[in-house]
C-alpha cells in the first residue's frame, strides 16, 4: 500500500479479550483520508475499547492496522501518536492543574526537540521553539474557541470548553487521524451544533476524523460514513442511511427477537 | 513572528533585587552576632534547599513519590570524600569533584528510575525507600573485605574548598574583614544555590517541565499525547538525583567529615516534608518550606528553655524533647489548615500578543 493510497487506516481481524469477556471479535474495517469515519453501537459494544486497541493503550491479540502505510503494530501509545494518531477521551483526560494553554503545549512535545540543555542555557533556538510552541497553541485555542479561558486551570473549565480544549490539545501534535471518543457527551443543543462546525472545520482542513458517538442526529449528519459494532462485532458498515436501515442495527440497538433469544442461551 | 518578549525591567525590580543581594550578602554577619552555630545553621538550610529543589522534581513535578532521595545526597557526599581525603589519598580540586558527583548521583536515579518505572504512588514509595536504605547499609559495610567506605566510623580530614592557598576551612581577614570558616562557605553555598534555583525555574518552564507536569497530571493522556513517559520519568529522576549529589559534595566540603549516620531515612523525610509543606511544584514554596524546616528545630532548640523559666520558673521538659514536639505539632497544624503547602503554585499567566490578539 502506497503512501498515497486514499486509505488512511486499515484494520484487520481485530480481537481482544479481557479475562472471559471477548471485547472485540474479527473487526476490520478502512477509513478513507479526509472523511469522518463514525463509529457506533450500544453501550458496552467495543467501541472504547476498539480506540484503545488502536491507540496501543491494548495490544491487540489478533489482526492488525495499517496506518498511512505502514503497519502499526506493537507500538506503544506515544509512538501512536507519533506517526499521526491523536485522540481524546470517553471521560475527559485533560492535565487538570495546568492552564488551557499549557494543556496545548504539551500537545506540542512530540513536534517540538528542546532538550535538557537548551531548558537550562535558553539558546536562540530553543527560546524560538517555546516562542512557535505558544503562539501555535493560542492559535488552536482561538480555533476550537477557548482562547478567552487560555490562562485558566483546565479543571475550571466550563464541560463544553474543556471537551474542545481536549480537541485543541489532540489537534496540536499534528495528527492525521483525530480519533474523538464521544466529544457530545453532555453538550447541550448549542454546543453540539457549534462542534458540528467545528468537526467540519478540521475536516475541511485535512485532518481525517474517526468518531464515536451516541447522538445520532450528530452521527448522521455529519459522518461520511459508519461503522456499527455490537458484542465486540462489527454488524454493519456504510453511508448513515445505509445503516439506519439495517435491520441488524435496528435489533442491536431496539433488542430485536433473534438477538435476545441468543443471548439468554 | 518576532514580538517583544522581556520588557525591559522597571527599576522598581531593580532596587528590590539590589536589596535582596545586599540583604543576603550581610546575612551571614548579622547571624554571626547570635553565634557562628547561625551561620552553620544558614549553610544547611542552603544545602537543604538544593536537596528540596531536586526532590521537587521528582515529586513536585513528575509525580512519583520517592522516599530514598537521601541516597543521592549520600552518593554525592561520598563521591567527594573519597576523591578529596586521606582515605585513598586522591586530593582531587573541588571544581573537578562537583561534576562529578552530580554524575555519579544521576546514574543511580536512573539506577532506581529504570526499575520502577511501571510503579506509582505507595508502590514507588516503598521500592525507594529500601533503595534509600540498601546505599546507607553499603556505605555502613563496604569496609571489608576492601575498605571503600570506612564503615560506620566514616571518611575524616576531607580536604576543604580552597582556591589556591585560599581555605574556606579556617578564618581569615580579607581587605580589613575577619571572616570566619562558615561564613566563607556561606557564600560558595549561595553561588551554588543561587545557580540551583535558575536551573529549577528554567526547568519547569520549558518543554520538559511540561511533560514531567503532564506525567503527574495524567499518565496515560501524557502518553496519547505522544509523551514517551519512561524516558521522561527517568530523566526526572537523574536531574533530582544530580542535585542531590551536588549538594552532598558541598556538604562533604563544608563537614570534612561524613559517615553514613548522615543518610537515615528520617532526613529523606524531612526534606519530603519541605517539598510538601512548602508547595509542591513551587519553587518558591519549596525554598520557603526547607528554610523554615530547617531554621525552626535550631530556633525552638534555643527558645524553649528560657521560655519555659520565664512562664513557670523551671524547665520542666528539656529542650530536645519539646522541639521535636512542637516541630511534630506544627507539621500537622500547617497540613491540616494548608493541604497544599504553604506557598502553593499559582495559574502561570502566559500573556501573549497575538497578532488579532483574542485574550
Amino acid at each position: 500500500m502506497s503512501v498515497n493510497s486514499s486509505v488512511l487506516l486499515a484494520a484487520t481481524g481485530i480481537g481482544k479479550r479481557f479475562g472471559g469477556v471477548q471485547a472485540l471479535t474479527d473487526v476490520s474495517f478502512s477509513i478513507e483520508r479526509g472523511e469522518i469515519y463514525g463509529l457506533i453501537g450500544p453501550n458496552g459494544a467495543g467501541k472504547t475499547s476498539l480506540f484503545n486497541v488502536l491507540t496501543g493503550i491494548y495490544m491487540p491479540d489478533s489482526g492488525n492496522f495499517t496506518f498511512d502505510g505502514a503497519p502499526l503494530d506493537r507500538l506503544k501509545p506515544n509512538e501512536v501518536a507519533e506517526r499521526g494518531i491523536a485522540r481524546t477521551f470517553q471521560n475527559i483526560r485533560l492535565f487538570q492543574n495546568l492552564s488551557a494553554l499549557e494543556n496545548v503545549m504539551i500537545g506540542r512535545h512530540i513536534r517540538t526537540r528542546a532538550g535538557v540543555f537548551g531548558a537550562i542555557f535558553r539558546d536562540r533556538q530553543t527560546l524560538a521553539e517555546e516562542a512557535s510552541i505558544e503562539s501555535r497553541s493560542y492559535e488552536l485555542l482561538d480555533y476550537v474557541g477557548v482562547a478567552n479561558r487560555a490562562n485558566h486551570l483546565a479543571k475550571h473549565l466550563a464541560y463544553g470548553d474543556q471537551r474542545r480544549l481536549e480537541i485543541a490539545r489532540a489537534l496540536a501534535t499534528e495528527p492525521k487521524l483525530l480519533a474523538l471518543d464521544e466529544p457530545a457527551a453532555g453538550m447541550n443543543a448549542t454546543e453540539t451544533k457549534a462542534l458540528k462546525a467545528l468537526l467540519d472545520d478540521i475536516r475541511r482542513d485535512g485532518t481525517t476524523i474517526l468518531l464515536i458517538e451516541h447522538d445520532m442526529k450528530l452521527v448522521m449528519s455529519i459522518c461520511d460514513r459508519v461503522l456499527v459494532l455490537d458484542y465486540g462485532k462489527k454488524i454493519a458498515e456504510g453511508s448513515a442511511a445505509e445503516v439506519q436501515r439495517d435491520p441488524k442495527v435496528v435489533a442491536a440497538y431496539l433488542g430485536g427477537e433473534v438477538t435476545l433469544n441468543l443471548r439468554r442461551a | 513572528m518576532n514580538r517583544p518578549r522581556a520588557k525591559s525591567i522597571p527599576p522598581k525590580v531593580w532596587a528590590g533585587v539590589v536589596l535582596l543581594a545586599l540583604a543576603l550578602a550581610l546575612l551571614p554577619f548579622v547571624a554571626a552576632f547570635a553565634g557562628q552555630a547561625w551561620v552553620r545553621i544558614l549553610n544547611f538550610a542552603m544545602l537543604y534547599i538544593m536537596l528540596a529543589l531536586g526532590l521537587n522534581i521528582v515529586v513536585g513535578f513528575a509525580g512519583l513519590l520517592d522516599l530514598g532521595y537521601i541516597a543521592f545526597y549520600a552518593v554525592g557526599a561520598y563521591v567527594y570524600a573519597l576523591l578529596a581525603s586521606p582515605h585513598f589519598g586522591i586530593h582531587l580540586p573541588f571544581w573537578v569533584i562537583l561534576p562529578l558527583s552530580a554524575g555519579i548521583a544521576c546514574a543511580f536515579g536512573v539506577l532506581l528510575g529504570a526499575p520502577t518505572l511501571k510503579l506509582r504512588g505507595d508502590y514507588l514509595a516503598i521500592v525507594t525507600l529500601g533503595f534509600g536504605e540498601i546505599i546507607r547499609i553499603f556505605l555502613n559495610n563496604l569496609n571489608a573485605p576492601l575498605n571503600i567506605t570506612n564503615g560506620p566510623q566514616g571518611v575524616n580530614l576531607i580536604d576543604p574548598f580552597r582556591i589556591g592557598s585560599f581555605s574556606f576551612a579556617r578564618p581569615e581577614v580579607v581587605l580589613g574583614v575577619a571572616f570566619s570558616g562558615p561564613q566563607k562557605y556561606y557564600y560558595l553555598l549561595l553561588l551554588i544555590t543561587i545557580g540551583v534555583v535558575v536551573v529549577n525555574l528554567r526547568l519547569q518552564n520549558s518543554r520538559l517541565g511540561r511533560a514531567w507536569e503532564a506525567i503527574r497530571e495524567d499518565e496515560i493522556a501524557a502518553k496519547a499525547m505522544g509523551i514517551n513517559t519512561r524516558n521522561i520519568k527517568l530523566l526526572a529522576f537523574a536531574m533530582g538525583a544530580s542535585f542531590g549529589g551536588i549538594a552532598g559534595a558541598v556538604f562533604s566540603a563544608t563537614q570534612q567529615f561524613v559517615s553514613p549516620e548522615s543518610f537515615g531515612l528520617f532526613e529523606s523525610i524531612i526534606v519530603l516534608a519541605m517539598v510538601v509543606l512548602g508547595g509542591m511544584g513551587n519553587i518558591p514554596g519549596v525554598i520557603l518550606g526547607a528554610i523554615l524546616l530547617t531554621l525552626l528545630p535550631e530556633v525552638l532548640r534555643y527558645t524553649m528553655e528560657p521560655l519555659q523559666n520565664a512562664l513557670f520558673g523551671r524547665v520542666i521538659l528539656d529542650a530536645e524533647t519539646i522541639r521535636l514536639l512542637v516541630f511534630g505539632i506544627a507539621l500537622v497544624a500547617i497540613m491540616l489548615y494548608r493541604p497544599a503547602g504553604l506557598w502553593p503554585s499559582a495559574v502561570r499567566k502566559r500573556e501573549l500578543e497575538v497578532k488579532g490578539g483574542t485574550a
